[in-house]
């Protein structure tokens, strides 16, 4: 059964019904068309519903618990059910773990959904009026935080795709000048200092989310955009192998992003600089 | 040749002696020339003309004009927004001092008459999505004031872009017949019985704050009754409720202290409720900057508005509600909610607010509520609140007769005299984008 939701609406859960019938189908249909006109864009984008049948452990992992009222933790109950208590991900099957990643992409993120150069619309409405000193607290907070990896998501692409992305991942594509995943994102996937993310402990939907975005010009990053040009050098299908390749990767004993190497980098990151 | 040989010694004296007349005479320079005044860092020159314009971006602010005069992540009163209305979008202008796109060939007297009397500069008629019905209650001197600030703000060259209006709205000779019904000009005239902080209070939230442009229903011809005004009403096209003022049922802030009433303005946070979704943008973006005396007098003509409750109280049949609704709602609310609604319902106030005995919970329309449950929401960061704590979205992880429940629950329970609410409505909201 295909299922198709909006994008804001998967967090409304308005498509739970149907997933109800059939939670293990999760098809990533994504279609691009009339990008940037308005918040409504983001409807665009057909993406996975959200199987509602969180575990017990899940679940309580997104409830709401803090010990002093007058702490960041406290202050930032109000991500816990689709981030997780610590940013470490719910069993949600697309909200990304926060945890660990840099707090200067975390802040970019944060004032990007806020000033709506990124779109998502269930968090341009959670941050519209938060100012960026907090926000960069907030940012802060969750790059603090390790919590333990969940266990990498079950492989959904093929031997033959997973091999290829591994490849690119780890060595890149010389003949279509891109570069490797690990040359920015780390040896271990843990992100880098102080603007790019890990994508260890990401799913595969939400990888091949962003990914598709960039391509259509959907994402953006500060000047010159690299994720951007990268992007596009990729076809649907590498897409898709990367995202389930990455989202199988084991998480390393120290997660924290490197520090930053500008020397290193093959391509010129306005996060970066 | 023979060179006179000096030692070190005898070269150091006149050295010392030339370093010593040099700086006498910088000293007497000093004190016999006047020079220029010394510069204090942070002091600058108090003109009329500065503090106009400090005066008038104050009013700008109490005016909210930042709201819709700037599109997202655009430059400051560019324009360029689109406002959808029930009738087609509108394209906001811009209202930089550009000669070319913006006002910058304006006279005070054009401003004034947009202001005033909704006539653009040209001659045209405004749409009401211009709070002119409001604005028409600024004194002439304080609209001066917000066009000295206009001007003095860099220039953006942007052209406006014609609105998208269905016909017949796209006729603005039919805005005639709106003002007629709907538009009554002129300048607030202070209430000689009432004090002059209330009046002060009343000019602000009649005039400025265009607080009837939500907190008064919306008729089908986007007119609203002067005889309804503060009575709340669904705001067009956001699919929030804004409540009463005028109803202890609902926002009516009769039995409120002043103190929480301020509160809630300035900071968003109160230890009665806190404001979110379209309530949070006019305290982010104008309340937060209103002075401590301006709060405190729109607080007290509020907390004066009559209290207009109609009909009887709500039968016990209306509220009824089925005990497996109860039992389901209050078990979601203990393992959802109570954490910082607190299993009484009293909250963590100002910073989680209480849901027992609060108006906002209770109200006829449930639809804020509900979407509290779907979206959650973070209070505006103030000055006076700059780290607000946040409510998380549960629309992935209660269904509509969850939603519907959990909001059943809070409404009725803890002497909450709400009534209840069905799957249905949770769904409708759910279909809502948030904002």
């Amino acid at each position: 059964m295909a299922i198709h939701c909006l994008e804001w609406q998967h967090v409304q859960g308005v498509c739970h019904r149907e997933c109800d019938l059939k939670p293990s189908v999760a098809e990533a249909a994504v279609v691009s068309r009339d990008i940037g006109r308005s918040c409504r864009t983001i409807a665009t984008f057909l993406l996975m519903c959200v199987a509602p049948l969180l575990s017990a452990e899940a679940q309580d992992r997104s409830v709401a618990a803090f010990k002093s009222i007058d702490s960041m933790e406290a202050r930032v109950q109000g991500c816990v059910t689709c981030h997780g208590q610590s940013g470490q991900g719910t069993a949600s099957d697309y909200f990304p773990r926060i945890a660990g990643k840099p707090a200067g992409y975390l802040f970019n993120q944060l004032v990007a959904f806020r000033d709506q150069t990124r779109k998502y619309a269930p968090m341009n409405y959670l941050v519209a009026y938060l100012p960026d000193s907090y926000l960069r607290e907030i940012a802060e907070h969750f790059a603090k935080q390790r919590p333990a990896f969940t266990a990498p998501s079950v492989a959904t692409a093929d031997a033959a795709a997973l091999s290829r992305a591994k490849v690119l991942a780890n060595l890149g594509d010389d003949s279509r000048q891109i570069p490797a995943c690990v040359a920015c994102h780390g040896a271990n996937l843990t992100g880098m200092q102080p603007g790019i993310p890990g994508l260890v402990g990401l799913q595969s939907s939400y990888i091949v989310a962003q990914l598709t975005r960039w391509r259509v010009g959907d994402r953006h990053a500060a000047d010159p955009d690299c994720m951007k040009r990268i992007a596009t050098r990729l076809s649907e299908s590498d897409v898709a192998a990367v995202g389930a390749w990455l989202s199988q990767q084991q998480a390393p004993k120290d997660a924290s992003p490197e520090s930053s190497n500008l020397v290193r980098m093959p391509l010129a990151c306005g996060s970066q600089q | 040749m023979n060179f006179v040989r000096l030692s070190p010694r005898a070269l150091l004296i006149p050295a010392v002696a030339t370093v010593v007349a040099v700086g006498l005479a910088g000293f007497a320079w000093m004190f016999l020339h006047r020079g220029f005044l010394p510069t204090v860092p942070g002091a600058q020159a108090v003109t009329a003309t500065t503090q106009i314009i400090t005066r008038g971006e104050y009013l700008a602010r109490a005016g909210d004009c930042v709201a819709c005069h700037a599109a997202p992540g655009g430059k400051l009163f560019a324009g360029g927004r689109a406002m959808p209305t029930p009738f087609g979008d509108i394209f906001v202008p811009n209202i930089t001092p550009d000669d070319e796109t913006g006002i910058g060939r304006w006279t005070q007297a054009d401003f004034y008459r947009t202001m005033h009397s909704g006539i653009s500069r040209d001659g045209a008629l405004l749409y009401p999505a211009m709070p002119f019905a409001s604005y028409t209650k600024v004194s002439r001197e304080d609209s001066d004031s917000i066009f000295a600030y206009l001007m003095s703000i860099p220039p953006v060259n942007r052209k406006n872009r014609p609105h998208e209006l269905r016909f017949p709205y796209n006729q603005r000779d039919l805005l005639l017949g709106w003002r007629a019904l709907y538009f009554k000009e002129g300048e607030y005239a202070p209430d000689p019985r009432q004090t002059a902080q209330w009046n002060r209070g009343a000019y602000l939230v009649q005039g400025l704050g265009h607080c009837t442009m939500c907190h008064t229903a919306i008729n089908a011809l986007g007119g609203s009754s002067e005889s309804k005004a503060f009575e709340g009403g669904m705001i067009p096209n956001q699919n929030w409720y804004a409540p009463s003022l005028t109803s202890n049922r609902e926002a009516g802030l009769g039995d409120w202290s002043i103190k929480d009433i301020s509160d809630l303005l300035q900071s968003g946070v109160s230890h009665r409720g806190t404001v979110y979704g379209p309530m949070a943008e006019v305290v982010y973006n104008s309340l937060q900057y209103i002075s401590d005396p301006d709060t405190e007098a729109m607080a007290v003509y509020l907390k004066a508005l009559p209290q207009r409750d109609s009909g009887p109280p709500l039968s016990a049949s209306v509220r009824l509600v089925s005990p497996g609704v109860m039992e389901l709602g209050r078990n979601l609310y203990v393992k959802q909610c109570a954490m910082c609604h607190g299993e009484e319902g009293k909250g963590q106030p100002p910073m989680y607010p209480p849901l027992a005995a609060n108006q906002s919970i209770v109200m006829a329309s449930p639809v804020n509520s509900i979407r509290m449950v779907l979206n959650g929401g973070y209070p505006p960061g103030t000055a006076k609140n700059p780290k607000p704590h946040g409510m998380p979205p549960f629309a992935h992880v209660l269904n509509d007769e969850q939603v519907a429940a959990v909001v059943t629950y809070v409404r009725v329970a803890w002497g909450n005299v709400g009534t209840p609410v069905m799957p249905t409505q949770a769904n409708d909201m759910r279909k809502a984008l948030p904002e």
